[in-house]
């Protein structure tokens, strides 16, 4: 469904003078299929942000495409109300000028809705994200970061969009409210039928959530496992990261 | 309106706005507010110290220097305010753009930008005085071709940190039209910015247009302008400096007024710090209780 086809990216380098460019992802392919939670795991600059933003639309490869149901996320007409993204960063998720009812509000009044509609759809979706309706006129600075969080999860599936990406989005939070958030998400997969692409460095949130697992490593797919073959994983980073986890 | 009520409780912000208000209102209903015509020229008062009928006395040809102290907003206040806000304007729409597109045409704006802030601004107003001529709208003109591509550079580079966040990606990725994104996320929180500096740069403008009128470029006599008021008064430095006083306190309360407010904006315009402060003034009910604990500490 949506669809990463030979994609390159690059940066120019720092430094005024030099026209020389650093290469981020190198002729990147890979398909989330509709209804999967694909999780992408890699060190730390591997380029896996990168990789989100240019599935996002927000930035363009510089050769390549990214498809959804066929067509070019980079035209936005394509992205509304289809694709939809959670970010890191509680704290700049969400306008300060802006309570929850106006955030969550501002991808919904695209869609044609009347007033009432969208009213009560955001008392639906605060209740889904668990959160009372009551928080509909805070402000961003007035709550803690795992509401936040559900705020944005609530803003992500708003419009019902079939493709939702998760960069890092319960890795600033406690553990506690991580596997709280994680639920969530499980359960809302199942009730909005949505994919989910799942950007993370922790293994344990992955193989909990994910179907399948991409090893991501210096702008390159090193291997791709589903999760029940997730122990006889060969690349280097991940048997890692599992070792690590069972020493503990 | 929460930004004027902010405002309001600060006390040298209110006194400020106060004034700036005030000198606006004077210069523009001029007319009104002066008991005379600032032109008329009665010989018969020359340099008489001020009366009930000239509260501000009179210079050397006996005009009344309150009605020209008035007069003399329209050119010294009120058209910086019209050159500033056009270059605001320019400088925005160009540093929106920059910030927020980037590539190619960032590139190009800041390049003419680069050109136009590589000579020194009083050069630039001098050689368009050359080319134009003298007289107060030569000068105003320089002054809207210098200052654009400074404010232009200032707002690209807060609009540039504010591209970045999240919720703006966000309402990229949801596919939110750029000039939505742009009105609804960006100019919010750039306004603080763009307030801020050019309230800053009034003051500076003041000085630099009644500098030139000092110099004889700006207005012509006999118009009254509060820098050629001083030049006039120049010339009787020694045995009348009173005369001095009025253009020179009316400069410099006026530049003050502007350079307060422009901190006190800063200040204001914070948004959490405006919300919240809303806020708990409104709903919670130990503001109250704190007062009283101060009072009892005094
Ligand atoms: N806008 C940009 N301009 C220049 N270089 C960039 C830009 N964005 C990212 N990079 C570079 O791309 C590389 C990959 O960055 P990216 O943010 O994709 O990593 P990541 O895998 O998400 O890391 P992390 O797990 O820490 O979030 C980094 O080396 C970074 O310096
Ligand atoms: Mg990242």
């Amino acid at each position: 469904m949506l669809k990463v086809d030979k994609v390159q990216k690059s940066y120019k380098k720092n430094g005024l003078f030099s026209s020389e460019r650093q290469i981020i992802l190198k002729n990147v392919s890979l398909e989330c299929r509709s209804r999967e939670c694909l999780g992408i795991i890699g060190e730390s600059g591997s380029g896996k942000s990168t990789l989100g933003r240019l599935m996002l639309g927000i930035e363009k490869p510089d050769c390549g495409t990214v498809l959804i149901d066929g067509m070019n996320v980079e035209d936005r007409r394509v992205r509304l109300g289809n694709i939809s993204a959670v970010f890191q960063d509680y704290k700049s998720s969400i306008n300060p000028f802006f309570t929850v009812e106006e955030a969550i509000l501002e991808p919904l009044k695209i869609q044609n809705k009347s007033k009432k509609e969208n009213i009560d759809k955001i008392t639906t979706l605060l209740n889904q994200v668990g959160l009372p309706s009551s928080y509909r006129n805070k402000y961003s600075h007035e709550l803690s970061g795992g509401e936040i969080q559900r705020v944005c999860i609530a803003r992500a599936i708003s419009t019902e969009p079939k493709c939702i990406l998760l960069d890092e989005a319960i890795s600033s939070l406690d553990v506690s409210v991580q596997i709280q958030v994680l639920e969530l998400l499980k359960d809302l997969k199942r009730i909005y039928n949505m994919s989910y692409v799942f950007i993370t460095h922790d293994i344990q949130a992955a193989a909990y959530i994910c179907d399948r697992v991409i090893i991501f490593k210096d702008g390159q797919i090193e291997e791709i496992v589903e999760i029940e073959h997730l122990k006889d994983v060969k690349s280097v980073y991940a048997r890692k990261l599992l070792k690590s986890l069972i020493t503990f | 309106m929460r930004i004027l009520r902010n405002l309001s409780r600060d006390r040298l912000a209110t006194i400020s706005l106060l004034i700036i208000a005030v000198t606006i209102i004077a210069g523009i209903f001029a007319p009104l507010f002066a008991p005379f015509d600032p032109n008329e020229i009665n010989m018969s008062l020359r340099y008489a110290s001020p009366s009930w009928e000239h509260l501000l006395g009179n210079d050397h040809l006996g005009r009344c220097i309150l009605s020209r102290i008035i007069y003399g907003i329209r050119p010294s206040v009120l058209w910086v305010l019209v050159v500033l806000f056009i270059s605001v304007l320019a400088g925005a729409i160009l540093g929106f753009l920059a910030g927020y597109f980037r590539g190619k045409i960032d590139a190009i704006i800041m390049r003419i930008c680069d050109t136009m802030l590589s000579f020194p601004g009083y050069v630039m107003a001098l050689a368009v005085i050359g080319i134009l001529g003298v007289g107060l709208e030569n000068i105003l003109i320089a002054f809207a071709l210098i200052k654009w591509a400074w404010f232009a550079r200032v707002i690209r580079t807060s609009v540039m940190q504010y591209a970045e966040l999240d919720y703006v990606k966000f309402s990229k990725a949801t596919g939110i039209s750029d000039f939505k994104i742009i009105f609804k996320h960006i100019v919010p929180v750039t306004f603080s910015d763009i307030a801020v500096i050019s309230s800053g740069s009034i003051g500076s403008m003041i000085l630099q247009i009644s500098g030139f009128s000092f110099l004889g470029l700006g207005i012509q006599a006999p118009n009254p302008e509060w820098g050629m008021m001083l030049n006039e008064a120049r010339e009787v430095m020694f045995t009348r400096p009173e005369l001095m006083l009025a253009p020179g306190l009316a400069i410099v309360i006026v530049v003050s007024a502007f350079n307060f407010l422009s901190d006190s904006l800063q200040v204001a315009l914070d948004p959490k710090l405006v919300i919240s402060k809303n806020k708990y003034k409104e709903n919670s009910p130990y503001s109250a209780v704190k007062v009283r604990e101060k009072e009892v500490a005094n």
